[in-house]
This record gives structure tokens, sequence and C-alpha cells, in this order.
């Protein structure tokens, strides 16, 4: 019954979203405000419905309801609660309702927190929502209804992939969703901007909150992903360049651009088109990360879900938006204008340099994870692209935005000062220099990729630190320096914070490119292996019993310097209901380094092979996106957000009419202005 | 109006893309069906993975059916595979030679290593040289060989148990038939 009640649910929120789709932007159109009144209440309404299914499939799963054919599939009575409500979206239909539940959600939060919109924008852009939704809520029930019956019921569930039973994973694709999904709000912003034809600064403004959220959870997204990959795959790599790690990567460039492109937008009236086409790009990348994963069109470590029948469908729904959307760019944005110059020198030429090698390097990812495909379609034979491809085309593209958000944020909007500049930056660039001389030499040996690192993460650091040391020097007012640290807004340590992010990432990557340790070697009882300090002593394979798996379990003392350090114990899982092993590493993580051990297979007599590395600062690679989450938090939670959506409402009520952009700008310290030093 | 032309340009360069993509599902690469089936399998002269300074052949093969596994140690879905291959070795149904394909020496041996050598022997294609005679689309990918040297029948992606029962092994039960 509860299944039947999911299903029928998931019919009423596909009618509410087409009605959500339908009367709102028609509305619009026609000036009729009875119809544009719809958008809010029908959008919460498909909200609800979106829920109810979702929660009538958790409940399937949490109660072993083996008649639902994708229950059955997936899950099993023996599976651990936590992983009985992940394997809800562990294969493809549970993955497409969660990804429509995160739609819904995005909608009802802006039709809760964009009151103060103007209302033709509101419906447009709840109505723009609503047809993503239409497309994806008929994708699931033509094509992968999650709640088809399987009679008779399945005694038992096939089980959830074991590689996908893990905490990591359990939440790592809803906030990688989140973020795909979420890129959408910017997308029906943009659209609804075309629509209008009303491509100004007030519209940046309402975007960027949306787009900073989506790109935070999208950053952590992927990065719980990597970590996941690091330590369940059990051979110490962090990124593989797989394509669906692509498809989640170019929607995270693009978003990173887009980001900077709206902050300009907002700023100056400036990069309008290009900031809409960045907009349209990062969710048509979003969806077509979803094609490429579920249509099997590439081959991938993910393809365990993967059904070529679906992805017509998937990319006829992909050729109607994004074409959609293009068509109408390549209509309106003629009279939009790129709006407001600037000249060379200017920081507007800083961030629309560092905006087009990010989507140059969003282009050469995609070119890669495509161009085997191409080559095939045009008949010139099979080929694959690997790392090395990646690799190569990555480091020369990520070289100059780093610079660039050097100079970026310190420099002014319009026209700045070289010399000035110079002055400034030269400790950035000179404390990068010494780093990056002697650095590689207290770590074990120079090398000059390891330099570059090096040279590029305290480059940053360095011009944050001149950055905030110059904003806070050059601000009027007799206050003390803490004072005026207190008065510097929070989205201004938001971008501190998050390219201090980038900075620590770029060293974590360096470091353990550069000096990381590894062993292969075959052990047998009371063998001992020394790496840097540490001395591992392999004290044989037990046998253990988990919830749903049997493993062998490899005792490693590890000690530092002689003195007991700690024990590792890797383990080679084999799960009940499916035959091949699990490798599951033992990591101990220190602050600048990591142990990592991964048992391989018996080899007669007792003795294993064991894979053993010693990883410096490898854990900095994800403290720095988690940092770089952080920024983006701290940008969000700016409260000149909430003051220009209240000084809109004031106006809008005082007036009738919708507000000038530009409003929220009064609130600003005015010493800020004129150090030029503000994001 | 020439200038606004280039506001097109996305939706062309996306257009084209939609193309390749609508093209793509056609070519399901999983089931592929090589030209080569029915061919002599290309011949090639590779270093052995083990003793580098020996060299084989596939001709040095003839007499036998056996299977060509291309796999690499960068590869993520070999992994799936291996134990699979692992199994079908110990049985000793069919020899297995793998055709190491761009990847490092040390790191393909220290795979071996850690997951186990199901090869009767490994062949290093260190250049892919020998990866495009083979049409190879991506790694793995598994190829049956007759005793007398024709390709039979092609895999790509990793061998599932039922891919092994199903298409596999009733090929070599009839190849020895």
């Amino acid at each position: 019954m509860i299944p039947e009640i999911g299903q029928f649910a998931l019919i009423i929120a596909l009618c509410l979203a087409i009605i959500q789709t339908f009367f709102p932007i028609v509305g619009a159109a026609r000036g009729n405000a009875a119809w544009m009144a719809l958008a809010r209440p029908v959008a919460q309404g498909q909200f609800v419905f979106v829920a109810l299914a979702f929660a009538c499939l958790t409940y399937a799963f949490v109660t072993n309801d083996f008649s639902v054919l994708y229950a059955a599939s997936h899950s099993n009575s023996q599976l651990p609660l936590l992983y009985k409500v992940s394997a809800v979206w562990g294969g493809h239909e549970g993955s497409l309702l969660l990804w429509v539940l995160f739609l819904s959600t995005w909608t009802l939060a802006v039709t809760v927190f964009s009151r103060a919109l103007d209302e033709a924008m509101l419906s447009r852009v709840i109505g723009v929502l609503g047809f993503v939704s239409v497309g994806f809520l008929l994708f699931m029930l033509f094509t992968s209804n999650p709640f088809e019956r399987l009679l008779p019921a399945a005694p038992d569930g096939r089980d959830l992939n074991p590689l996908l039973q893990d905490p990591g994973l359990a939440i790592h694709p809803p906030m990688l969703y989140l973020g795909y999904v979420g890129f959408s709000v910017a997308f029906a912003f943009a659209i609804a901007a075309l629509l209008s034809g009303k491509l100004d600064a007030a519209w940046a403004r309402w975007s960027r909150p949306w787009t900073t959220a989506a790109w935070v959870f999208l950053t952590i997204g992927i990065a719980l992903g990597s970590w996941w990959a690091y330590y369940e795959l059990g051979w110490g790599g962090w990124w593989f360049w797989d394509p669906v790690e692509n498809a989640s990567f170019m929607p995270w460039l693009i978003g990173t651009a887009l980001i900077h492109s709206l902050a300009v937008t907002d700023k100056r009236g400036t990069f309008r088109n290009w900031t809409v086409l960045l907009a349209i790009t990062a969710f048509s990348l979003s969806l077509l990360g979803t094609f490429l994963v579920r249509s099997g069109v590439l081959v991938s470590v993910h393809a365990f879900a993967t059904d070529p029948e679906r992805g017509v469908f998937i990319l006829a729904f992909l050729a109607i938006v994004i074409g959609l959307s293009l068509a109408l760019y390549a209509w309106r944005a003629p009279k939009v204008g790129f709006g407001g110059d600037f000249k060379l020198a200017s920081r507007e030429t800083m961030l629309l340099t560092g905006n087009v090698m990010l989507s140059v390097a969003a282009g050469a990812v995609l070119l890669g994870t495509v161009y085997p495909l191409v080559h095939d379609a045009m008949g010139m034979g099979k080929l694959s692209v690997g790392p090395p491809y990646f690799d190569a085309v990555f480091l020369p593209l990520m070289v100059p935005v780093i610079f660039m958000m050097g100079v970026g944020p310190i420099s002014r909007w319009k026209k700045t000062s070289v010399p000035e500049l110079k002055t400034r930056l030269r400790w950035a660039l000179g404390a990068g220099v010494i780093a990056a001389l002697v650095f590689p030499f207290v770590m074990g040996g120079w090398s000059i990729l390891v330099a570059l690192g090096v040279l590029m993460a305290f480059w940053l650091f360095g011009a944050g630190v001149v950055n905030l040391v110059t904003r806070v020097t050059t601000m009027s007012g007799s206050e003390s320096v803490t004072a005026k640290l207190a008065k510097q807004p929070l989205h201004y340590y938001g971008m501190l914070v998050a390219h201090a992010g980038v900075g620590i990432f770029v060293l974590g990557v360096t470091f353990v490119n550069g000096y990381e340790q590894e062993k292969d070697i075959r052990l047998d009882l009371g063998d001992v292996v020394t790496m840097d300090a540490y001395t591992f002593r392999f004290d044989g394979v037990v046998q253990v019993t988990g919830p749903n798996f049997k493993a062998h379990r490899g005792i490693f003392v590890v000690s530092e310097d002689g003195e007991p350090y700690t024990i590792l114990h890797p383990e080679k899982r084999i799960y009940n209901s499916q035959q091949n092993p699990m490798t599951e590493a033992a990591i101990e993580s220190g602050f600048f380094h990591q142990l990592y051990v991964s048992l391989g297979e018996p080899v007669g007599g007792g003795s294993w092979s064991a894979r053993i590395y010693f990883k410096p600062f490898v854990a900095w690679i994800w403290a720095g996106c988690g940092l770089m989450g952080l920024g983006g938090i701290l940008a969000i939670s700016d409260r000149r957000y909430r003051i220009a959506s209240r000084a809109k409402k004031a106006a809008a009520k005082g007036a009738g009419l919708a507000p000038q952009p530009g409003q929220g700008v009064a609130t600003k310290p005015a010493s800020a202005m004129a150090s030029g030093v503000d994001s | 109006m020439g200038r606004h032309l280039r506001y097109l340009l996305p939706l062309v360069i996306f257009g084209v893309l939609a193309g390749f993509f609508y093209k793509g599902l056609d070519l399901n690469p999983t089931e592929l069906d090589s030209p080569l089936i029915g061919k002599a399998a290309p011949s090639f002269t590779l270093p052995n993975l083990h003793e580098p300074d020996q060299s084989m052949s596939p001709d040095d093969l003839r007499g036998q059916p056996w299977l060509l596994n291309v796999w690499a140690s960068w590869c993520v879905s070999c992994r799936q595979e291996h134990p699979l291959f692992m199994e079908l070795a110990r049985r000793g149904d069919v020899p297995i030679y793998g055709l190491n394909y761009k990847d490092e020496r040390p790191d393909a041996l220290a795979w071996l290593r850690q997951f186990g050598d199901p090869y009767s022997a490994s062949v290093s294609d260190y250049e892919g040289r020998v990866g495009i005679d083979y049409g190879v689309y991506g790694v793995p990918e598994t190829y049956v060989i007759d005793g007398r040297g024709i390709i039979r029948y092609k895999h790509v992606g990793p061998v599932t148990p039922t891919v092994l029962t199903n298409e596999i092994l009733p090929m070599i039960e009839e190849l020895r038939g």
C-alpha cells in the first residue's frame, strides 16, 4: 500500500509541476497577477508530494519491503540501518527521486527567502524550476519508477554494492546532488532575467547567495567523493579523472567562475551576458553529468547504474532544456550587452582572466571526457583518454588562475595602478619565492614541481595577508586594529578563507605528489618495514565478522622513532551477499602526514602482500576543500544579503515598483570603498 | 547582425555535442561489435612485463584458445573483474594473457603483487600501439582468440560473472570441442 501512495504522490507532484511551469510563466508574460500568484503555493505543494514519495520509498527500505523491485535490488535485510537509508539513493531510480526532492527543496527555499523579489521575476524563476521538475518527474514515472512491484516478493534483497557501504558515501551523493541541483536556481534566475529582458545588477545580487550555496554543497560533495575513493579503493589515489568525477568537476569549475562573474555584475553591472552564459552552462553541465552517469555512454568506475535506453530520454530532455536556454540566450543576449567598461589594469580584467581560464579548464575536461566518444562516432576508431592528458592540460591553466587570485582581490575596480600593485604584492611574491626555495629542502629534496606548488600556495597566503593589512591600514578612523578587523564584512573573510583553502589544497597536492613513499611488499609474520620515521611490524592476520561481511584483518604495529605509535588494522572484506573482496585501508592520520596500509592477497604460508604508504600532507587536500566550503558559507552568511532583501521589501512596499539595483551598496563602510579593496 | 551571430555559438556547440551524444547512445561501448571479430588477431612482439628482455608474440600461442585481457594499474574497473580472472586462473580452464596497456612497469608489477597475478604472461604495451591495432576503446577489454589466432569474441568493460558464464566460457568450450 505504502509504495502505491508514493507513486500516486509522484503523479500529483507531476501535475503540480506542470501547473507550476505554465501559469506563472504565462502569467508573468501577460501581467496576469492571479496566475502569477499560483507560483508559490503550487511549488510548495509540489515539495510536499515529492517529500511524501521519498518518505514512502525510504519506508520500503527501512521495513525490508522486497516486493518493491528497487528495494529488492539495492537493499538487504542484514544491512545496517544507516545503509538501508543511504541505499535509497544507491541506484538509479532512487537517486533520481533524490534529485527531484532536492529540486523541489531548493524551489521551496526560493519561495520562502525571496518574498521581496518582484512578483513577475519570482513567477518566472519558479516556473523555470517547475519545468525542470516536469522533465525529471516524467523521466522517473515513464522509465525509472522506483515503486515498481516485484511479485512474488524476493525473500531477501540483492544488497547494496559493498563499495557504497560506507559512511562517506552515504552522504556524498546527497551533497553532490544538492550542489548540482542548486545550480538550477542560478539557472532559473538567468532564464527569468532573459525572459524579462531585465538583466541588471539586482538580478545578479539575487542570484549570488543561491549560487554560492550550491557551490558549497558541490565542493563538499566532490571532496567527500575523493576522500571515499582514497580509502575505499585501496590504492591511495584521491582523484582519477574518471568520467563521473569529471562530470561533477566541470560544473564546479564553471560554478566557481560564475560566483566571481556574478560578483562583478552585482558590483559593476558589467560582464552581464557572460554571467548569464555561465549560469546556463553551470546547470547544463550538471544535467550533462546526470546524463553521462546514467546513460552508459561512457565507461566508468561508476558503471553500476547505467542503462542506454534511459539515455535517449535524458538526452531529449537535455536538448530541450539546454537548447531552449541557449536559443533564448542567442536571441536576448545581444540586447543585454556586456555592460560597463574598464581599463586593462583593473579588477575586472583579473576576474575575467580567471573566469576564462576556469572555463577553458572546464572545456578541456569536457573534451577529454567526451573525446573517446566523438572519436568513435566519427568512425575514427576507439581510444581512451587517461590521467596523463588531464594532468598535462590542467597545470598550465591553473597557474595563471592562482596568480590572478592573488592580484585580483587587491586591485581596484575599473582602473588600478600597476606600480601600486607591485609595491603591495612584492611581499607576497617574496614570501612565495623564499618558501619555494626553503620548504622543499626541509621536506627532503628540491624539485621544480614542488617549488612551483609551494610558490603558488605561499603567494596565495601572502596575498591574503597583504590584502587584510592594506584594508585595515587604509581604513579611516582611530579605532584599534581589532575593532577594524571586526568591522570587515563576513563575505570579505569568506573570500580570504576560500582563497587560503585553495593554497592549503595546492600544498597538499604538491607534497603528496612530491614526497609520498610507497612500498608493495610480501610480508611474513613479524616482518618489519621502515618508512620515514615509522616502522611497521606485520603481526599476522585474524578473521573477523562484521554485521554483513566476513573479513581478514591485518595487524600492523607501528612505532615512531622506536616508540610505540599505533596499531593499524587494514581489512579485506567479503560481503555475505556478494563475492567480490573489498579492500578497507587502515589510515592513521596526523596533522602533517598519513600512514596508509592496505592488505593485498594471501600469498601462501601465512604471508600476505600489502601496500604501505607514507603520505605527507595528504589530509590538507580535503582540508583545503573544507576551507573553500567554509569561505562560501561565510560569504552567504554576510548580512548584506539580508539588508538588501529588507531594503528591497521596504522600497517595493513604498513605491509599489520593482526597486533599482544597488540599494544594498549604501550599507557598505565608506572606507572600504575608498581603499578600493572590496569584493 | 554579423557580430550577433557569436551569441549563437554556444547553441551551435551544444547542438554538435548533442549530435555526438545521440550517436554515442547507439555505440554502447560495452557491447561493441569489433570489426576485428572473425579476423586474425593483429600480430605484435612486445616485451614480457616480468622479464622485459624477453619478448612475446600471439603467434607463439597457436593451437589452443586463449584470453587476451587488456589491463592497467590505473584502471579502476580492472579491479572489479580481477577476482573473476583469479578464479578462472585457479581453475585453469583457459590460459589468460595480459596486455598491460599504457602503464608504468613498476606500477603494473606492484598491482599484480597486490591483487594477484592470474596471467600466464603479461606483455607491456607502454605506448599503446598494439592497443590501437586491437581497437582498444577503454580498459579493461577482453578478447577470446582461438587456436588459429582468430578473434572470436570481444568484451569491453569489466567482465561480469554473467558474461563469463554465458558468453566467454561457452565460447571456449565450443572452440575446444
